[in-house]
Formats: C-alpha cells, structure tokens, sequence
C-alpha cells in the first residue's frame, strides 16, 4: 500500500461542499488533499456542439455516476427483497470534478427555522398528537440566524439570479414574501420568466397566491463573484438541467471555488481516487486518514490526516460511513442505532396544460427558469390542519428545455406512435406548458438506508440499500399540491388538461429528484444524532461530514443553500476555533 | 419508397439474397429492397443507402415495418424508413448503450415490483433479440406470418397487446419491458441529433418545431414571446 505523508485535512469529494472547504481551508495555510473519485474537469469538457447532444448527455446521462461502479439497492418496504438500481431513473448523481454542481439546475433556496426546529413549531402550533408516533421529525440543533451570512455569501459566489422578498424585515414586492430575513439583495436579477412562467404567475396573483422568479444560479447578466470568477450570461440555450455550460453561466464547484483552491500551494486535487474507508486508530474514537484505490493503477493508497471530512454525495457519505463501520446501525424495529436513520426524499405532482392559441416555445430556456410559489410551504400561516400534514410544497412552472426525446406532450388519450400521434406531438410540442409542485418528506420510521446483504459494487464492497415510501403524510402533501395545480391550471382555462394527481408509492424508474437526504443526520446531542450542527461526528471528533445526508428531514426546498450554507459555517468554526484546540465544538 | 405494407417484398428480396449466395447477403443495406428492383446500371441514388452493422436480416425487416408502423409517411414526415429510424435501432443495439454500458448486471437476478425498475440480465441488445425471437413465434403461431408481412390493424394489434403485455411471449421475456425499450427508441430515433442515423435532415425536429443546437434565445425568449417562431435547425454536424 501507498502511503503518503500526513496532512492537515483530506475532503473525501471534490464537488460543492469539498470545493466550499478545500478553498477556505487552503486559504487559511492548511495542508488540503481532496480526493474525487471520477476524472479532472476540463472547459473542453463542455464544448458545443458536442454538449448539447440530448441522446447522450440528457437521455443515456453521461455526466451521471455510472451503476457498474457503484449503485445502491432499492425497495419500499422492508419485507421485500431489495433489488439493485441497475439503470438510472428517480434520481441522478453527478461524478467527477464539481460533482452535482456541474448538472445541476441551480435552485437554490434559504431553508429557514420553519424546517430548523420543525417539532418545536408543529407541537406549538398543533399540538404534540398532531405528529404521527412513526413521523421521526427533530429540530437541527441550527438555526437561520447562524446560517444567514453563509447563505449570503454562497449565493454570490455560485452566482444566483433572484429577487430578494424580505431585506431585514422589510417586504419587497417582487421576491418571496414567505422567506426570512436577509441582510441584502441577490447578487443578480431573476431570469425572464419566458412565456409559461408569465401565465402562471398573472393567474396564481390573481388567484391571491405570490409567485416570484425561482432563485438559480444561472447568470442573468454578465457576472463577476467576490473572487474575480467571470460567469457568462446566460443564453437560454435548453441544455443545462442534466448538461455542463459551456459558458460558465451556471454556477458550479468546478468553475468557482475549485479553480480557487488550486491556485493555493497547500491544495491538491486527487481525481480517480475513489475512498473505501475511513481508518481510525485503536481508540475508535480518532480518524487516522482515509484509504483509496487509484482506479487508474489499481494500486490502494492510504492518505493520513489530523482531520477527515465527507463532501460526496449525501449517500455516498452515509455509505462510506457504514463501510469504515463507524456508528450503530439503525433498527427500524427498535428504533435504536442512528446511521442511516431518517433517510428523506420528496414527493411532488404535476399537470399539463394544452393551449390551441398560445405559442411557449419550451427550447428557450435554462434548469432554472420559471416563476414559482411558496404558499403552501414557506408560509407558516398557511393552516396545515384541515389538510393533517407536516410540511408541504412549492407550486410552479418547470419548463427546463423542451429538448423533444423528453419533451413531446401529447393530451391524454392520444396514441403513443402512429399517424394521430405524429399529429398531435407537432401540434402540441409548442403549445404545451407544465405546472409542477414539489414536496417535503418527513422521516418515518420505516425509510431509512443499510448495507444490503447480496450485491456488490466495482470494489467488492456491500452496496447500501434503500427502503423508502412515502406514508401518509406524503401521500397527504402530494394531493394537496395535486388540487393547487389543478385549480391553478382550471383558472388558464386550457384547451386539453392532463391533471395533476397525487403520488402514491415511490417507483425508481421516473426521474424525480435527486434531493436524497439525511443518514447521517444533523442534531443536538449524541443520542438523537450522527453529527452536530458542524457536522462534526459526535463519536469521532476529527471526522466532519457535509452534504444532506446531515438533513434530519426534507424540504420542498432544494438542498444546496443549506448545504453550501453549512459548509461555510463549519469551515469558520474549524478554521477559527478547531485547528486551535481540537476536540468536541459542543459538549453534549 | 420502403413501403412494408403486407404486399412489401423487402422479406422475400432477403430470402432470395441468402439463397443466391451467403456472401452477397451478409451485409444487407437498409432501403435495398426499393432499389433491388431498379436496374444494376441505374445511376446511385444519393444519399446512399447506409449499411446495418447489428441487425440481422430477420430483425432489419421486423424494425423496417416496425418503424414505418409507427412513423407512417403523412404531410409531417416521410416514413420512418425514410427517416433513418431503422437505422438508428441498428446503431444504438450494436453501440455501446445496446451492449450495456451504464447498466448493473450483476446477478442474482429476480423478478421485483413494478417500482424497483428494471431487473433482467439482459443488455438491451440481448433484451431486444430475444423479445423480436419471441414476436417472431408469436405471429407465426397467431398468424402464420411474420409481423413484417401482417397488415397494419394487426401490427397495431400485435404492438398494442404488447405493450399492455396481454401478449405472452413464449420464451418468457416480458412483453411489456421489451415493448417498452422498442418505444423509448422510436422517439430516441425520431429525436436525437441526426448524427445517431434517425431523424433524418432534421425532420423529427421540424416536425415539432425544436432548434437543435441553435439555442441563443436570450433575445428571443423577450421577442417571441407567445408569438409564432421557427427556427431552421441546425444538427451537430451543421456545426462540427
């Protein structure tokens, strides 16, 4: 085995959060190796017009993770026998240098304490009877207040387009009235909303909702971030959900605070190193480093360092942690054990609508165009009793770029090939404009993440298995969402309407979302919680983990803001506090 | 031209072929059956008609009609032949995605529910032979004729009993799985870069109204809005 010398801090990923760390770690003087398991990212990467190939970029997902390597295990209930996730479907993770961020959409939200201390607020409000005994909801142990000026400075580094709704305190017509407070204004203006966006948000108003531009990091003008990274404006070309951008338009890790970090002596990105395990030493309570198998050579290495921090993918965290077998395994039957508890996904529905006389031109486009709504789920006024849920969902268009082997709606009813098909796919492709809600999951006892029995991956490790479905709750939020569409769309008055109807049971094949959380989750003591709200392992001090495997429940929300919000946070509290006097950040 | 009506030749042009000589007939072209009938002289026809590389000839003359069945010649578009739609089954079965790439294969491999998505061993080339192997028995039994030579109301009948998997297929493969792998692929082939083989001269695309890789839209998503606009298209190799 290679062994190299000891630094200061390995991250285990080279996307957002590994960027976020490697960056203002390395800016600090700290000795960084990061360590990606897929290849380098190179501008080439994304050259036209080779990139905008929907076949082999949007449809057989060449910038995704590839099963053969590594897949995980699926099923929705425990008594079934779960089987791999052989071809991509619900949810797509990146791979590579910039990870996720490099396909992603960009939507980027502030979770607020309405999700932070979200038992607290339903017990106040509801009552404590109000939440299901199987519904494993607990507050984050964080709150808002802390993560504001990390929101802030996340959003100007990725560059996100929006308009802001509340600048400490004060209202602004034109953002999201429902978010918290922020100390200023988005550093670019929203994106157009293109024609489908400007329908929807002139019939919610009317209809006494409040659509306002989704926040997404794609540049709305020419940019420049606090560290003189140039983003191109964007063009609204339609290849950018599951596509790299050739123009730099939409911000990514790989463009950003990457290229920041290389630009410091004590940083080094590793690509091909893909880590097995976290090494600890006798104790079990300190992280010696990490080992990892260079899948160019083969040849496994070892990588010693004082700190050890998990920036892959959600998932991958949680696996990587039941593979160095650090923690009590979760016991949906006891309840007992808290590695791979409170696993979240989201739910959602959505509805077609069909207009004889109305020209969207669904091409024109980027992964974060669209007006959207926060009423039924930012608005804690919003009265979830008559409905009996926890939590809820977002409402809004979802045009992202009517490519055509995706894109060719056709009303209900019409054959799927032949003559008529033909015909009303050349009708409709143009005249057709969606309406989509996402939803929150809340944990339930029964979903959660473990190490399957069977099938392996590349390395001949256990892959991690999954047992999810939606219950009750989100069953509840999806119908309710379902009837908003539906309301919404009626108000259009729509030549043909493919409605809106709820979720049921989690299937794997549709894609969906790839907003996959919690499993190592986030809380305020060891005994309801893997980390603290620094992500730092309560059992092993010098071993942090980032990403949304620390979320104790999901949102309507996407992940990112929080995030991006609490890697910075940490970074602070580790640079400032922890290099100083290593050790436990809270006692509890 | 290519018409695979029950009255088409296209099988019988291939039998002969494989009875004059093997070596003559190991490579079919696609669209030969149209030309086998023209003169030996006749000056070629341009574009020249592209070769299969995966296919075999009772597979290139069940995807023929497959495809003409689907994407029958109208005012939108010629027919899916005409279209290069074979041709593109063709290349993604023999290319890497028909040989599974990006697809988990290990075993063991066990009938799941509906929700856990696909579970064959199968690549989708080998998913696609075997379901064709199994058509094949099953128009014979239920028709005494391959699909390629039933008239259209059976073919439909044949493709929508499939696709509701009321067929059973003899040798056990899913009628529905396979039958959907052969949609997935009509709107793959109807929609992807021309590059691919389908879609030929961009005519999927004007079908609908899609740009290709013509996407500077930041001017014309103010501009057009609501209002009628078509663009040419431009493919890859337009830009290459």
């Amino acid at each position: 085995m290679k062994r190299f010398n000891e630094v200061d801090v390995v991250l285990v990923g080279g996307g957002w959060t590994g960027g976020i760390l490697g960056k203002e770690f390395s800016e600090a003087g700290m000795t960084v190796v990061c360590l990606e398991r897929g290849g380098p990212h190179t501008p080439d990467d994304y050259s036209v017009p080779r990139m905008r190939d929907e076949l082999a970029v949007g449809q057989r997902m060449s910038m995704m993770v590839n099963t053969t390597d590594n897949t995980e295990t699926l099923r929705n209930k425990s008594t079934e026998t779960a089987l791999p996730y052989r071809r991509l479907g619900s949810y797509l993770m990146g791979t590579g240098v910039g990870g996720a961020s490099t396909h992603w959409n960009g939507h980027t939200w502030r979770w607020n304490d309405n999700d932070f201390k979200i038992r607290s607020n339903y017990e106040t409000r509801y009552g404590k009877k109000y939440i299901p005994e199987d519904m494993t909801i607990q507050d984050w142990g964080v709150t808002y207040a802390e993560l504001e000026k990390y929101y802030d400075k996340f959003e100007k580094v990725s560059g996100i387009a929006a308009k802001a709704g509340n600048i400490k305190g004060k209202k602004i017509a034109g953002g999201n009235p429902f978010e918290a407070p922020r100390s200023g204004e988005y550093p670019m203006p929203p994106l157009v909303y293109g024609h489908a966006g400007d329908l929807f948000a002139a019939t919610a108003t009317k209809l006494g909702y409040h659509p306002f531009a989704r926040p997404t990091a794609n540049a709305s003008v020419p940019y420049t971030n606090p560290d003189g990274v140039k983003f191109g404006e964007c063009q609204y070309c339609g290849h950018c959900e599951r596509f790299g951008c050739e123009a730099n338009a939409k911000g990514g890790a790989q463009m950003t605070v990457i290229p920041a970090a290389l630009r410091q002596k004590t940083f080094e990105l590793r690509t091909y190193a893909w880590v097995t395990r976290v090494e600890r030493d006798a104790s079990g309570k300190k992280a010696t480093g990490v080992t990892y198998t260079n899948t160019v050579t083969g040849e496994e290495c070892f990588q010693p360092a004082k700190l050890v921090v998990l920036c892959a993918f959600g998932l991958n965290n949680v696996h990587l942690m039941m593979l160095s077998g650090i923690g009590e395994m979760y016991d949906p039957v006891s309840g007992k054990g808290l590695l791979g508890k409170n696993y979240c996904y989201q739910t959602g529905s959505a509805a077609m609508l069909f207009f004889d006389d109305h020209h969207f031109h669904p091409y024109m486009a980027t992964a974060g165009i669209g007006a959207i709504m926060d009423d039924f789920h930012g608005n804690w006024d919003f009265d979830r009793a008559p409905y009996g849920f926890v939590g809820g969902s977002t409402v809004g268009t979802a045009m992202y770029g009517g490519r055509p082997i995706q894109w060719h709606p056709t009303p209900a009813g019409v054959p799927a090939w032949g003559a008529e098909w033909k015909q009303a796919a050349a009708k409709w492709y143009d005249r057709s404009m969606n309406i989509t809600a996402t939803g929150a999951v809340m944990p339930n006892r029964g979903n959660y993440l473990d190490l399957d029995p069977t099938y392996r991956n590349r390395f001949g490790a256990p892959l991690m298995r999954m047992t999810f479905d939606y219950y009750d709750n989100e069953r509840k939020i999806s119908a309710h969402s379902a009837e908003v569409i539906n309301r919404i769309a009626a108000a259009l008055n729509p030549t043909h309407l493919n409605k809106a109807v709820a979720r049921q049971s989690w299937s794997s094949v549709p894609y969906q979302s790839t907003h996959n959380t919690g499993g190592t989750i986030m809380g305020t003591n060891p005994g309801n919680s893997v980390t603290n709200k620094y992500g730092q392992v309560w059992a092993v001090d010098n071993l942090f983990i980032m990403g949304a495997s620390l979320f104790p429940h999901n949102s309507a929300y996407n992940p990112t803001g929080p995030v991006a919000a609490i890697a910075y946070m940490a970074a602070d509290i580790i640079k400032n506090v922890y290099v100083k006097n290593p050790g436990k950040l809270i006692h509890a | 031209m290519s018409d695979t009506s029950d009255q088409q030749p296209r099988r019988d042009f291939l039998l002969r072929s494989l009875a004059v000589g093997a070596g003559a007939a190991r490579l079919p072209l696609a669209g030969a059956a149209a030309t086998a009938a023209a003169p030996a002289t006749a000056a070629a026809p341009a574009p020249a008609p592209a070769g299969y590389l995966w296919l075999r000839p009772d597979e290139q003359a069940f995807v023929e009609a497959l495809v003409n069945h689907m994407c029958p010649a109208d005012p939108l578009t010629p027919n899916g032949m005409d279209l290069g739609l074979n041709l593109f089954y063709d290349r993604a079965l023999g290319g890497n995605w028909g040989q599974g790439d990006r697809l988990y294969l290990q075993g063991p491999f066990k009938k799941g529910s509906a929700n856990q998505g696909y579970q064959l061993g199968m690549t989708p080339a080998q998913l696609f032979r075997a379901g064709t192997e199994g058509l094949a028995a099953y128009c014979a039994a239920t028709y005494q004729k391959p699909f390629d030579r039933l008239p259209a109301e059976a073919r439909e009948a044949v493709l929508k009993g499939l696709q509701g998997g009321k067929i059973e297929l003899a040798n056990g493969v899913p009628a529905a799985t396979y039958f959907a792998q052969l949609l997935q692929m009509f709107y793959e082939a109807m929609f992807a870069d021309p590059i691919y083989g389908g879609n030929r001269d961009k005519q999927g695309w004007k079908m609908v109204g899609y740009p290709g890789v013509n996407t500077a839209n930041k001017v014309n998503i103010v501009k057009f809005s609501n209002k009628p606009y078509r663009p040419e298209p431009a493919g890859i190799a337009d830009l290459s």
